[in-house]
């Protein structure tokens, strides 16, 4: 029995130095060990790897083309490259590709890579203004004229009092769909919908979240890479001016509602709680929680102020 | 699973459709009559309801067939009975061309302007159809009928052309060849179809040809004429052969696929032959879309039964039960074709329990594409079937080993499949003797655009491409060539210095080109070149899946730089666009998830590197 359950170990070469890792590692985190640094943008450790965005991208010896680091598996005797110029090339224009097209002002990882790859955006062309976005059919387009960068610019949706959707931040990472669906919450209510540039993150017929399928647990808002779901709470202080995380604090806790306990990270600026998170390496919730963890904490503000007594 | 569903129920007419596809519903949980005395204690769902989903595709067409589009009710219903949440139901209607999410005019004609087309006039048809009926997409005044601009539907060789989808009680459909725009209003206006299928077979009767020797002979709605022109004769023998052997005949035969890839067959066949874990499924990838090519669809339509014979011998060499014929929306009467074949060969023991009562078991399944160009990438193919958005999967692992339903498959092409039967007849080694040492047996080239004869052709592997073009009559009228387009939107351009080249694997690719599907477009010098480029890029675009970012938005840039540099209002100079050209090309072939985008900016780079058609730049 032991002999059947030993972790068995692989090695490889990456960058030049032999690793040993146990079978089953994938090659991001075979370089993640290596303390070598590997953009991700849809991929999170608590979510089934997509490998969509391809900004994690290594050269794999004997493959005709790049291989995504966050799903591939390393396996003995692979020969990886993790900063040769097809690598630096490629992640650089998936970079300047969703920069191009996306607002990232509020994807914290974002500008580091920006800088680590000498991604320059603008040479795509200035970006074309928005529109609505929600019905586009598929099949034939207008012919651009080149002059603009055509871009995914919409107008917020405001639609329920607890979270919003800003989908012109978003780089259709799937990490929403994949915690709403078999990765966390089993609730569905969103999934990618139309194709192409015009692909975007929907419920059926783009119904209002108060019409769909939504419980609000949040756990969208949790794995979203650029600020695309947001707390009204963050939002509403966002648009007077007011959000300022120098002056968060952040706070562990439990959860006060059910047995489960799930630790809550309670953002607190002005001595308000603004927004609610959870850390991924939770060992019960691995950072997912639910409507009440997440939005239910209301009632502690509600106290009366002893010093206006 | 615990679905939000809406209260408004679907129209009977919906549920009709739906109910035709999936039967009656069994419970008041599902759609059907609450019965008080059982469904408040039984409900059926979970796993059992689950494994209906691949019924998701077919029911969609139902109402889209029925109704002309799929209301929010009737969308609601099928996800009632599949267990599919609306969200994502919603997500696989919005991903298909040929399924509308809003109300249309229940006759809609789809207009090819892809590059065949193009060559041949769809532009001026296309104005002509704005102006009598309105804007593509919208009802005409009456309501009744409406048009749309479709990619390549397929019938290159009857360019200019079109298809009318009219859906009601009795669907139909009817497609257009050599059309005038006026043709597509008679038919839009007409009620019922004129049932002719054009046929444009200019080898018909050559008794030199394999592939296509009973195309055009043999009568395609019969069976026991398929048998009177040496039907089921290959698979007779390959049942006495068996399994391994039948594999080890392909292997020998070094035959390579057909439908772009050219992936050795025996190693795909001897792999899941050999795989642990059953079952085993079979495909035929019979989505055939690539711009230009129309080779797969007149083997169906004219010689059906021996599509499905090979099938029939390639799932007894992999010890497949269930083959699946995926065919592209696009194609009615190749389908129609199919499905008759299929029953009679039911009918007659050739399919079924017990084939040509052998002891061996096999089904051919029909599936419907619906309009999606990448569908035709094996693993996208694949999760359309099981009723999924067609996005590619990420390989490894291989269908080999994790392809359909997560189990061992092979999936080959049409035109690959067909060429089994000669190979059992006569011999692997037989078969190698034919063409080149790289490139065995014949081919089939689909000659289109600016040629005297266009059409499908068959020739060994090694004929030069001045060979094939004279055999298609050269270029019409006596004009002089522009430029071929080798291999589809996907492929390469080839200039008239390159016509000496041999038409193999190993002879395109010294020229930095490749066969693709076969695809032989000819353009002569009246051809405006940059309208077909930017049509390429607009092709790309339009096709794009949206999953991975170099394709999603790549294509997009693409697009946008490709008419900067093809009217010279260029952002930067000339050679800084010329750099970031280069860089989109790269990061397309190197990092996106399938071979769509990987050779999404091939012919346009051919393009650009040998046909002048840059303006010199103006930065605006």
């Amino acid at each position: 029995m032991t002999e059947a359950s030993a972790v068995r170990f692989i090695e490889l070469t990456i960058d030049g130095q032999s690793v040993r890792v146990p079978e089953g590692t994938t090659l991001l985190e075979a370089c993640r060990g290596q303390g070598i640094a590997t953009p991700t943008l849809c991929y999170l450790e608590n979510l089934t790897p997509v490998n969509v965005c391809r900004v994690c991208v290594v050269e794999l010896e004997g493959s005709r083309t790049l291989v995504p680091a966050c799903s591939r598996r390393a396996e003995t005797g692979m020969v990886v490259h993790t900063d040769s110029d097809r690598v630096r090339l490629s992640r650089r224009m998936v970079l300047e590709f969703l920069a191009s097209s996306v607002d990232l002002s509020l994807a914290p990882a974002v500008g580091e890579y920006l800088r680590r790859y000498n991604a320059h955006p603008e040479r795509l062309g200035p970006p074309a203004a928005g529109s609505e976005r929600d019905f586009r059919p598929v099949g034939h387009h207008h012919q651009p004229d080149g002059t603009t960068a055509e871009t995914v610019a919409q107008p917020v949706k405001v639609d329920n009092e607890l979270y919003i959707r800003d989908y012109s931040r978003c780089i259709l990472c799937y990490k929403c769909v994949e915690a709403c669906g078999v990765d966390a919450q089993n609730t569905f209510a969103i999934a990618v919908a139309g194709r192409g540039f015009d692909a975007r993150i929907s419920t059926e017929f783009a119904v209002p979240l108060p019409e769909s399928a939504c419980v609000y647990c949040g756990n969208c808002i949790g794995v979203c890479p650029t600020g695309a779901l947001m707390f009204s709470s963050e939002y509403e202080l966002r648009q007077t001016g007011a959000w300022d995380e120098a002056k968060q604090a952040q706070t562990d806790t439990i959860c006060p509602y059910c047995g489960v306990g799930c630790t809550l990270t309670l953002h607190v600026q002005d001595n308000q709680i603004v927004k609610v998170t959870s850390p991924l390496d939770h060992d019960v919730g691995h950072g997912h929680l639910c409507v009440k963890g997440r939005f239910g904490w209301q009632f502690v503000q509600n106290r009366t102020d002893p010093a206006k007594e | 699973m615990d679905l939000r569903l809406r209260a408004t129920p679907p129209h009977a007419t919906e549920r009709a459709a739906v109910d035709a596809v999936l039967g009656p519903p069994e419970s008041g949980w599902v759609g059907g009559v609450r019965r008080s005395e059982s469904d408040g204690h039984v409900a059926r769902g979970g796993h059992d309801m689950r494994t209906r989903r691949h019924l998701l595709l077919p029911a969609l067409h139902a109402v889209q067939d029925r109704l002309g589009w799929i209301s929010p009710e009737a969308l609601n219903y099928i996800c009632q009975r599949l267990d599919i949440p609306p969200a994502e139901a919603y997500g696989v209607v919005s991903f298909y061309a040929l399924l509308s999410l809003s109300p249309q005019p229940p006759v809609v004609a789809h207009v090819c302007d892809d590059l065949a087309c193009l060559t041949k006039g769809a532009g001026a048809i296309c104005a002509e159809l704005e102006r009598t009926i309105g804007p593509a997409g919208t009802p005409s005044a009456d309501s009744r009928v409406t048009w749309h601009r479709s990619p390549c539907l397929g019938l290159c060789e009857q360019a200019p052309a079109a298809l009318i989808l009219a859906a009601g009680d009795s669907p139909h459909t009817q497609t257009l060849s050599s059309i005038r725009a006026a043709d597509v209003v008679t038919a839009l206006r007409s009620d019922h179809a004129a049932e002719t299928i054009p046929m444009i077979l200019p080898q018909a009767g050559d008794t030199g040809l394999r592939l296509l020797r009973r195309v055009g002979v043999v009568d395609p709605t019969s069976l026991d004429s398929y048998r009177a022109h040496g039907g089921y004769t290959a698979l007779r023998r390959a049942l006495e052969l068996g399994p391994s052997r039948v594999i080890r005949e392909v292997t020998d035969s070094k035959l390579l696929g057909r439908g772009g890839a050219a992936f050795p067959m025996g190693r795909k066949w001897e792999a899941v032959a050999q795989a642990a874990i059953h079952p085993h499924y079979l495909i035929c990838n019979a989505d055939e879309s690539e711009p230009g090519t129309f080779k797969d669809r007149i083997l169906m339509e004219e010689d059906p039964f021996a599509l499905l014979e090979a099938m029939t011998i390639a799932g007894f060499a992999t010890d497949c039960q269930q083959g699946y014929l995926y065919i592209r929306g696009e194609y009615p009467h190749a389908r129609e074709r199919l499905a008759g074949a299929i029953a009679q060969a039911h009918a007659r023991g050739f399919l079924g329990e017990n084939v040509m009562g052998h002891g061996f078991r096999f089904d051919i399944e029909l599936r419907r594409g619906a309009g999606a160009y990448i569908c035709g990438e094996e693993t996208a193919l694949m999760n359309s079937i099981e009723g999924y958005r067609g996005e590619p999967r990420n390989k490894p692992p291989f269908p080999v080993q994790v392809g359909l339903f997560g189990k061992p498959t092979v999936i080959n092409n049409v035109e690959t499949l067909v060429n089994v039967l000669d190979i059992v007849l006569h011999g692997g080694l037989a078969f190698a003797a034919i063409g080149t040492p790289g490139s065995t047996g014949p081919k089939l080239f689909c000659v289109s655009g600016c040629v005297t004869r266009p059409g499908l052709y068959e020739v060994p592997f090694g004929v030069t491409l001045r060979e094939l073009l004279a055999l298609a009559g050269g270029v019409r009228d006596g004009g002089s060539l522009q430029a071929v387009l080798l291999g589809g939107a996907a492929g390469s351009f080839v200039t008239p210095d390159q016509l000496d080249t041999p038409l193999t694997f190993e002879g395109t690719r010294t020229i930095g080109a490749s066969l693709g599907s076969g695809v032989v477009m000819v353009f002569d010098d009246t051809v405006d070149l940059k309208a077909i480029v930017l049509r390429i890029a607009a092709f790309f675009r339009d096709e794009s899946c949206g999953q991975c970012v170099p394709c999603r938005v790549g294509t997009v840039r693409q697009q946008e730089q490709l008419q900067r540099l093809l009217t010279g209002h260029t952002l930067s100079t000339l050679p800084e666009e010329l750099t970031l050209r280069a860089d989109i090309g790269q990061v397309m072939r190197d990092a996106s998830i399938c071979g769509l985008v990987q050779t999404a900016a091939s012919a346009i780079e051919s393009a650009l590197a040998k046909l002048q058609l840059l303006t010199p730049s103006r930065v605006s």
